[in-house]
């Protein structure tokens, strides 16, 4: 007769508040004594030994309970490893002996559990990264583009009435792009232009010159600031609440149902989004130019010596009409760009939560940066022209 | 003590701002037994669920969980009252940006000091209970709707509850697997002693299981019935009720 008594962690703990096990009994009809306290909260559940059980094919192991104390689902994690080491060692189950509800758990948990599914992570070489960067990149224009002229598209076949945009939508978007902007590129583009006006006062003060801060402050609005201010506040404003609503899209397979009815993303979600933006974007701007002169006004009538019919007439002859348009157009390429990359980022965003976050974050900062780059690429493009 | 009271409402009235859903609820559900809440579409059990786990407070009418009153107490009260609960959400509702994994163990790692590979250990024989060890690693846009539901079960029994509450568990499950859930629910019945409220359309599950039960009416705004659902099938005589147990068409058209 071998002796099979292995004996689970006890005893410095009171005997009947631990988890206790032993085997006892003959190697061909071993017992499993269970005693104690079993509850997973306590965190002292033993692990059944791998090893535990010695290969005795054909061999029943019976359960010896009468100890036992308290019990949960700890207890039958504790069975669950050694159903697992049985099965492993060919040993059977008298699951008879086990108590009611004990084996009607352990019944449910399988003696040879699938696999789980991993996720690959493989390291990708440093090179090899940049080039599906610079792949990713060249790839994300030629989308974007596709979609530029999918909406394109959409607008057209909506103008001739053979495919719709909904006018709620438009409306909707046009008024979140529009009047409830106006504040915020009010307050910014006034403070811009005060601020043009503070470090333009001080310099030209010296040489009294003070009647061209005027000058300053309009040309500087005109070309520049208000257009490009403008759009860095409606890439984060609009072009983020847009990729944030289309993702959260994406999530509820809302996207998916519209696909799915033949509705096409490009005239339903992208043409009311990207157009509400070309219209509004202009007016946006010739508002900001004209709430940055007065900035600049307010700053310079209070600093220096100076009328305001005089500063007046100095904004006027300042700049020429090829500026303002040069500022309109910037505008409405700013415009465009960011309905488009906004939507293009948020169709493309993953299905959770944390996706939402990450679509928004994309969208502003590839306004923001892609706003900058685009400003830069007029001006070499002005430089040219001479504009 | 076989009759014990874990759950009691009495005069419940149910409202989202001025519009009422459902009043004068009143019911007892006993300790370990299996409480099915029934009716039709848009009657109101999602809500009375929801206001039974905490998240809509009623309008009128007590509520108890055990000796204490639910809705009496402060914030604190309720959370700690909250923790004997485990809920399954109509549709899942498992946290996207997390692993299946992950999602059980969350309740585990806030509310218990284990350590890591305890809870890993205690993870994967939840999912072992529904059949999902193989996708512990996976995210929930990854696996099925009806793998999210078993999910969400594993993720209710995370905290060994012993008030179960579930919002349609079987709808989304094919007939083997929701049977199954059949049987795993009723062996955490016997096996952990659970308290479980369930709300299902499932009739010969509910018929298998259920032992005790309310059935709510959309027409009135009030419960109709009470009864186990095999009685109710039996013994009924409202119109409604017997047509609901019966898989008949409503005669007046209204369900
Ligand atoms: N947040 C809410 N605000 C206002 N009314 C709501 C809200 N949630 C639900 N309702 C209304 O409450 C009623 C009951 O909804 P509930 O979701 O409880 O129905 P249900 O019985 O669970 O239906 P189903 O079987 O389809 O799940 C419906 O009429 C619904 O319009
Ligand atoms: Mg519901």
């Amino acid at each position: 007769m071998t002796d099979l008594t292995t004996t689970g962690p006890s005893a410095a703990q009171p005997a009947d508040r631990t988890p206790q096990w032993h085997l006892q009994g003959e190697q061909t009809a071993p017992v499993m004594v269970l005693s104690g306290t079993w509850q997973a909260r306590a965190g002292n559940i033993p692990v059944f030994p791998k090893d535990g059980l010695k290969k005795a094919p054909g061999a029943h192991l019976s359960f010896q309970t009468s100890d036992l104390q308290v019990w949960d689902t700890g207890l039958v994690a504790f069975l669950w490893d050694l159903k697992r080491v049985a099965h492993d060692a060919g040993i059977s189950l008298d699951m008879q002996t086990l108590p009611g509800p004990m084996r009607q758990l352990l019944e449910l948990l399988p003696e040879v559990p699938d696999e789980p599914v991993h996720h690959k992570t493989a390291r990708t070489p440093f090179l090899e990264t940049v080039g599906n960067h610079a792949i990713a990149s060249m790839t994300e224009v030629g989308v974007v583009s596709e979609l530029g002229a999918l909406t394109a598209k959409g607008a057209v076949l909506t103008l001739l009435g053979r495919s719709r945009m909904r006018m709620v939508d438009l409306l909707a978007n046009t008024a979140d792009a529009g009047p409830y902007a106006l504040l915020i590129v009010g307050i910014v583009n006034f403070l811009i232009g005060a601020i043009l006006a503070f470090v333009g006062a001080v310099e030209l003060q010296k040489f009294a010159a003070g009647i061209y801060v005027a000058s300053l402050v309009g040309i500087a609005m005109v070309r520049e600031m208000a257009a490009v201010m403008t759009a860095i506040i409606m890439a984060g404003r609009t072009g983020g609440a847009y990729a944030a609503r289309i993702s959260t899209m994406q999530g509820n397979e809302e996207i998916d149902a519209l696909n799915v009815f033949g509705i096409p993303t490009s005239t339903y979600l992208i043409l009311p989004a990207v157009l509400s933006l070309i219209i509004t974007m202009p007016f946006l701007y010739l508002y900001g130019c004209l709430i940055g002169m007065l900035g600049g006004f307010v700053v310079a009538i209070s600093m220096l010596d100076i009328t305001a019919a005089g500063y007046f007439h100095q904004t006027v002859t300042a700049f020429g009409i090829g500026q303002f348009i040069f500022g309109f157009t910037k505008s409405l390429v700013f415009g465009a760009f960011i309905g488009l990359t906004s939507c293009r980022i948020g169709l493309k965003a993953g299905r959770s939560a944390a996706d939402v976050g990450i679509a928004a974050t994309r969208a502003v900062v590839v306004g923001i940066v892609g706003v900058i780059a685009i400003d830069a690429i007029f001006a070499v493009i002005a430089d040219v022209l001479g504009i | 003590m076989p009759d014990q009271t874990v759950l009691s409402l009495r005069d419940i009235t149910l409202s989202f701002g001025p519009k009422i859903i459902q009043k004068n609820i009143s019911l007892d559900v006993r300790k370990g037994s299996i409480f099915a809440v029934m009716g039709g579409s848009g009657c109101g059990k999602s809500t009375l669920l929801k206001s039974m786990i905490g998240l809509l407070r009623p309008s009128a009418g007590e509520y108890h969980v055990g000796d204490e009153n639910y809705w009496a107490g402060d914030e604190a009260h309720r959370t700690d009252l909250n923790h004997r609960f485990g809920v399954l959400f109509q549709s899942g509702a498992l946290w996207s940006s997390m692993t299946v994994g992950e999602n059980i163990a969350l309740p585990l790692q806030m509310f218990t000091d284990l350590k890591p590979s305890v809870i890993r250990r205690l993870v994967e024989l939840k999912l072992g209970f529904v059949g999902m060890l193989q996708a512990i690693d996976l995210y929930p846009s990854e696996i099925s709707g009806g793998m999210c539901k078993r999910a969400g079960l594993a993720r209710a029994l995370a905290l060994d509850p012993d008030i179960l509450f579930f919002d349609e568990p079987s709808a989304g499950l094919d007939p083997i697997t929701s049977a199954r859930l059949d049987d795993l629910i009723l062996n955490l019945r016997d096996g952990l002693g659970a308290t479980i409220v369930i709300v299902s359309h499932e009739l010969p599950s509910l018929f298998h299981i259920a032992d005790d039960g309310i059935f709510l009416d959309a027409r009135t705004k009030t419960p109709i019935a009470h009864g186990s659902p095999r009685d109710l099938r039996d013994n009924c005589t409202d119109p409604q009720v017997h047509a609901f147990m019966h898989r008949e068409r409503d005669e007046e058209g209204k369900t």
